[in-house]
């Protein structure tokens, strides 16, 4: 990857008026992609390029099926958001692109995940997890300084541990890039559990980016914070999708079209409807994905 | 008038649950009172110099027992040292390898055993705990005493010895090796519980860190488990510090202080700690000055078991700040 | 491409990308773990061998010979009922003690630093090493005040040592564990059932007696059946306190009393006195007195498994 150059951080003005737009509600509302998601999108187009490739996907807990034959594309360049009602198997999609699914003795995985041309289940599973990283939906900093938890990736899959000074630049490119520099830059061992709830999830992002991933994975980074914070994290994804390859799953239709660039709607386990985010807001194919889209249910 | 009825039931109650509370601290100030009192007479007599070396503390012991009836001529003089130096190196080897073991038994129950073995070492850990420690002591001193003796102490070793101390099975390296098997299982008990309370947010975030399991498990898991490995080195501690019955029966009772230049020789000392004293020398109470030593011991194991209850509590406050659980 | 069949997923990663001090560190784990069941087996296995080998049934109904040799005939009934009964006293003794703190410390506990100086206290005992609560009791008991308690000598000279006395250390020995099971079943009863108990108009120790401590019972027992097993292991209280005498010696009195203020010994003194360290030569008693005592903790293991286990759900949280 070439020279990245750090994002200015943004500062967000109070006395602004937010120019959020509700999705159409019963049939009602515009048929193209509505103005106010302008507003978070750089003007120049971002290259994309294919990162993972998931073919033929199912899992399975038991006997129970939580994904059924899932075939996506992630690219580096755009947002992938994932939506759909509770218990449709969006995260459990999530957590099988990192294999995460593995922690659970039950879990049973069909298909084919591929990774930059590599299956995956041919790669060493933390080698996976090292560019494939996750941020969970609950803040989870370890108890140790905000140093140590950026740089904590770093030291533990390094061959020869890493001393202090090797790891300054790193940490700090990384709080750059997660816009979190400015508020701990000058006390760096500060406990990270005194953070604030934005502040802790931003220590996170932070942490996941250290390691320089290839794929971000945010399953409902936002469900637990104030809409302030929100705002900061979700111009913070739209940043970073020139660098990374990311997949979001969020609860939150408005949050889906502000940050999207493409859009997959799962229902029940199957993946009922992918495309642009503009198009399946807009103007959906299946009637399933109108009426979630439209408030029907979910 | 039911209230008023009641609400004096009541008032009984508390009053005498309360003076049954009460009752329990004034029995554990005056246990450390009276042993204190009683212990004095051997402290003053000897000053600092009871804690430090000189003189055959054995030959001590037997002059001290056989003090003329007359309270003037009452026998003081004790060097205590090679038995609180015995204690002291007892206990520390055992705690040492105890924390060894039992974090390493604990971090393979909670992650890497498969579920039978799992399922079978819970059971095992408190069969461990629940053995009395007489038959520990039976054991080795019918067992282990007589294969160190016949195997591991050559003649030659006798000999380069024999000035200073007559060499048998009965050695320290019984005596730390049964100590740590004493001690481990309250301390697997404690650590297992503390790494499964461990947040699945930390572990989980490791993991999707692309770090491995046993990195895991040591740096987050056994990291946050930090003042319960210390609650449970300070519990390990006050029960290797009293442990009487086996040490009497495997260490040697000689009062010896074994000297760590001689080499492999040095665990094949024997040692005499002070709990062991204790229990070997009880029926000379009835002599006075004796007796005054007896408590001076057992007042000194006393404020040692206060002293770390103590420290184990102050050990924790600044663990606290990082959200550590305590 | 064509879908693969489907996989089992592994439960555990492949260690062979792991740094070389990760692997041995586990193989450290791993040879842990293994050796502690080896050693439990061990123990189990040669205990097993050796207490058949040396355990005939005579032994335990035949009181001991007197006198120290005691290799040749006499069994150790004498040890057995030592044990029975100072479990049994010790037992009684902390039972009330050891709830009754505990109720006040969770229920009452005023004034504030009261209640705290007494968890303290009741974990200074927990700490103090049972052979100096002996030497406390020792001192104690050996007061002309408490002299009523053991053999008192033409002189005034008071013996100190009984069943009473031993009795009465190793109800301290079981009390922070009786304590510690009643606090924590006391406090896990949730504060919606005491206030509903009040709002029907009952007095605080009414709802304690009537409603909390049976709610308790499961915790009660466990930390009893702990005291039971720590008081049947311990050594050195029995020693020092109940007065070596290998038969039951009792004093004058009333019958049982004057059982209560003799001597005797348990199965646990029985057999140091029997080993090398003691005075006896008779190593066959002492390992046949070993199985017998380590027979009788196990069991007693087993039933505080059987109790927690059963007593596990609380019937209002469910």
């Amino acid at each position: 990857m070439d020279e990245m150059t750090v994002p200015p951080v943004r500062r967000i003005a109070l006395d602004h008026e937010p120019t959020v737009v509700l999705p159409p509600v019963n049939g009602n509302g515009p048929a193209q992609a509505p103005a106010g998601l302008a507003r978070r999108r750089p003007a120049e187009p971002i290259p994309v390029r294919d990162r993972m490739a998931l073919n033929g996907l199912s899992v399975r807990y038991g006997d129970q099926v939580a994904v059924r034959g899932v075939s996506l594309n992630v690219r580096q360049g755009e947002v992938l958001a994932l939506i759909g009602p509770s218990g449709c198997g969006k995260t459990t999609l999530l957590r099988t692109l990192n294999r995460l699914t593995e922690l659970t003795p039950e879990a049973r995985r069909d298909g084919r995940i591929v990774l930059d041309g590599e299956d995956v289940d041919g790669l060493d599973v933390t080698e996976l997890r090292r560019r494939v990283t996750m941020v969970f939906q609950q803040p989870n900093p370890f108890p140790m300084s905000v140093f140590d938890n950026v740089a904590y990736a770093l030291r533990e899959q390094a061959r020869k541990r890493p001393g202090r000074a090797a790891l300054a630049a790193p940490v700090e490119q990384a709080l750059r890039r997660a816009g979190l520099w400015e508020e701990v830059g000058e006390d760096l061992a500060r406990p990270a559990l005194r953070l604030s709830g934005g502040q802790q999830q931003r220590l996170c992002i932070a942490r996941a980016l250290a390691a320089r991933p290839e794929v971000l994975l945010l399953d409902e980074p936002c469900s637990a914070l104030d809409p302030l914070s929100t705002a900061v994290i979700e111009d913070l994804v739209v940043e970073l999708r020139r660098d990374l390859a990311i997949v979001i799953v969020t609860h939150n239709l408005q949050q889906a079209a502000r940050i999207a660039d493409r859009v997959a709607f799962m229902y029940l386990g199957e993946l009922i409807e992918e495309g642009a985010a503009a198009q399946v807001f807009g103007a959906p194919r299946v009637t399933r994905t109108r009426d979630y889209v439209r408030g029907a249910f979910g | 008038m039911r209230v008023a009825q009641a609400s004096r039931s009541d008032q009984r109650a508390e009053r005498s649950l309360g003076a049954l509370s009460c009752a329990i601290l004034a029995i554990v100030l005056g246990m450390v009172a009276f042993v204190v009192m009683k212990a004095w007479p051997s402290f003053s007599h000897n000053g600092l110099a009871f804690f430090g070396s000189g003189g055959n503390v054995d030959r001590q012991l037997g002059a001290i027992f056989d003090s003329p009836a007359d309270p003037r001529h009452y026998e003081y003089t004790l060097r205590a040292w090679p038995l609180i130096y015995a204690t002291a190196l007892t206990t520390a080897v055992a705690i040492g390898l105890g924390l060894v073991v039992s974090t390493l038994t604990a971090i393979f129950i909670v992650e890497f055993a498969p579920g039978r073995l799992r399922r079978i070492l819970e059971p095992v850990v408190r069969l461990l705990a629940a053995v009395p420690s007489v038959i520990y002591g039976l054991i080795g001193i019918l067992v282990l005493v007589p294969f160190v003796g016949d195997h591991l102490i050559t003649t030659e070793r006798k000999a380069s010895v024999i000035y200073v101390v007559q060499l048998s099975g009965s050695s320290l390296l019984v005596a730390c090796l049964i100590l740590t098997v004493m001690v481990t299982p309250i301390m697997i008990a404690i650590i297992v519980d503390a790494l499964r309370a461990v947040p699945r947010g930390w572990t989980e975030g490791a993991a999707a860190l692309g770090v491995n399991r046993w990195r895991t498990v040591w740096t987050i898991s056994v990291h946050a488990s930090r003042p319960a490995i210390v609650a449970a080195a300070v519990l390990a501690t006050a029960r290797a510090l009293g442990e009487a019955i086996m040490l009497s029966m495997v260490s040697g009772s000689v009062g010896f202080s074994p000297n760590p230049l001689d080499g492999i020789t040095f665990f094949l000392e024997p040692v005499r700690p002070l709990a062991a004293t204790i229990v070997d020398n009880a029926e000379g109470l009835s002599v006075k000055p004796f007796g005054q030593m007896i408590y001076a011991f057992a007042a000194l194991l006393l404020l040692s078991s206060l002293v770390l209850s103590i420290g184990g509590w102050a050990a924790k406050q600044p663990l606290k700040r990082y959200g550590v659980r305590v | 491409m064509a879908a693969v069949a489907p996989q089992r997923t592994a439960a555990r990663e492949p260690t062979s990308t792991w740094r070389l001090g990760d692997r041995a560190a586990l193989t450290a784990c791993w040879a842990c773990g293994l050796a502690l069941c080896a050693l439990a087996a061990a123990i189990c296995v040669f205990m097993l061998v050796k207490g058949l080998q040396y355990l005939r049934p005579e032994l335990l109904w035949t009181h001991p010979v007197s006198g120290a040799d005691q290799a040749g005939s006499g069994g150790f009934l004498d040890p057995m009922i030592g044990t029975v009964v100072l479990t049994s006293l010790g037992t009684v003794l902390s039972l009330p003690l050891g709830v009754g703190v505990a109720v006040w410390v969770v229920e009452y506990g005023r004034p504030g630093w009261l209640a705290r100086a007494v968890e303290s206290a009741v974990e200074v005992i927990a700490g103090t090493p049972s052979i100096v609560l002996a030497i406390f009791g020792l001192l104690l008991f050996q007061q002309k005040v408490l002299g009523f308690l053991s053999f008192q000598a033409a002189g005034g000279a008071v013996f100190g040592r009984s069943f009473f006395a031993a009795g009465a250390m190793m109800s301290l020995i079981a009390l922070p564990l009786v304590f510690a099971s009643t606090r924590e079943a006391l406090q896990s009863v949730p504060q919606h059932v005491r206030e509903a108990s009040y709002a029907l108009g009952k007095t605080r120790i009414a709802t304690i007696r009537r409603v909390l401590l049976p709610a308790a019972r499961p915790g009660i027992a466990t930390g009893t059946a702990l005291g039971m097993g720590r008081i049947a292991g311990d050594t050195a209280i029995v020693v020092i306190l109940l007065g070596a005498t290998l038969q039951l010696s009792p004093a004058d009195g009333p019958p049982l009393v004057r059982d209560l203020k003799g001597t005797g010994s348990t199965l646990t003194s029985y057999v140091y006195n029997n080993s090398p360290a003691g005075e006896g030569n008779a190593a066959e008693k002492a390992y046949a007195a070993a199985f017998v005592l380590l027979g009788i903790v196990i069991a007693l293991n087993l039933v505080i498994d059987r109790i927690s286990r059963r007593g596990g759900a609380l019937s209002w949280t469910r």
